[in-house]
């Protein structure tokens, strides 16, 4: 259906324009409070990505655990150390020309180096189903990749006893 | 893929420069925080979209995964270190904290 293809192309760059300007409102808005917003909004156009490229899985991990999880603990953390949009309190230093400059300079090498590379690989059929199910990923999560697995489990073990003990208030001796 | 590689790969690279921009210009701990995810998803939707096209879609989607969950992990234990900071040093601007003389 070559229609409903287009209505899905669309949709798939409209998202993506969208999460370019909440990328910038991210990077720019003076009040942390309403960056974060945009990050979460950025995050979601990104797993709306990933579910039009085939990663259904990948998409709803990434609506979980980051808009879920990680934009509750930045959001908590701009609540906890204040100051917040306060008019005296610049949001940027005073680097932001030379950053943009870099910033210019790394797209304008990098972008024609891609669009020059003809060789791109494609897949033709595309309105084939997902490549994997969720099963393949908890099989291949358990067998081919368990090292790198267990290993994640130990480093989140610790990050979650680093974060409480850093975190924590210093009781007075 | 639904739509050419490069048109994605070129929205990842203009993900990743503005977040750039957001690393280095940020004067808050937390806003610079933030510019980090956004180049960690810059690199996510990399990986997918490859793994998309790839032989092998198993290796990009897992290393997503592992992105994605190092990414929770390096944001739980900075924002961690943030608050203490500010504990400490009453302040979350990076450019007044001057711990480190020399």
């Amino acid at each position: 259906m070559p229609q409903l293809e287009f209505l899905i192309k669309c949709g798939v760059y409209g998202l993506m324009g969208l999460g370019i300007i909440a990328a910038v409102g991210a990077v720019l808005l003076p009040n942390l409070f309403h960056a974060g917003l945009a990050l979460a909004f950025v995050l979601v156009t990104i797993a709306g990505i990933f579910m039009s490229v085939g990663a259904e899985f990948l998409g709803m991990v990434q609506i979980l655990l980051y808009v879920g999880g990680v934009m509750t603990l930045i959001i908590y953390t701009i609540m906890l150390t204040g100051r917040l949009g306060a008019k005296d309190v610049r949001a940027q230093n005073r680097q932001g020309i030379f950053a943009a400059i870099a910033a210019g300079f790394f797209v304008c090498w990098i972008g024609p180096l891609i669009l020059k590379t003809g060789a791109w690989p494609q897949r033709e059929s595309d309105s084939a189903p997902p490549l994997l199910s969720v099963e393949d990923l908890g099989m291949s999560l358990m067998t081919e990749y368990v090292f790198p697995f267990e290993v994640l489990g130990v480093l989140l073990f610790a990050v979650l006893i680093g974060a409480i003990v850093i975190a924590r208030q210093d009781r007075p001796s | 893929m639904i739509i050419p590689l490069e048109h994605v790969l070129l929205f990842s690279l203009i993900l990743f420069a503005i977040g750039m921009v957001g690393v280095l210009t940020r004067r808050n701990a937390i806003g610079i925080l933030i510019s980090i995810e956004l180049l960690l998803n810059a690199v996510n939707v990399n990986l997918v979209c490859f793994s998309r096209v790839s032989e092998d879609p198993m290796a990009g989607q897992m290393f997503a995964f592992f992105v994605i969950a190092l990414a929770a992990a390096a944001a739980a234990v900075g924002l961690a270190i943030v608050v203490a900071i500010y504990r400490t040093r009453n302040t979350v601007q990076t450019d007044e904290i001057q711990l480190l003389k020399w």
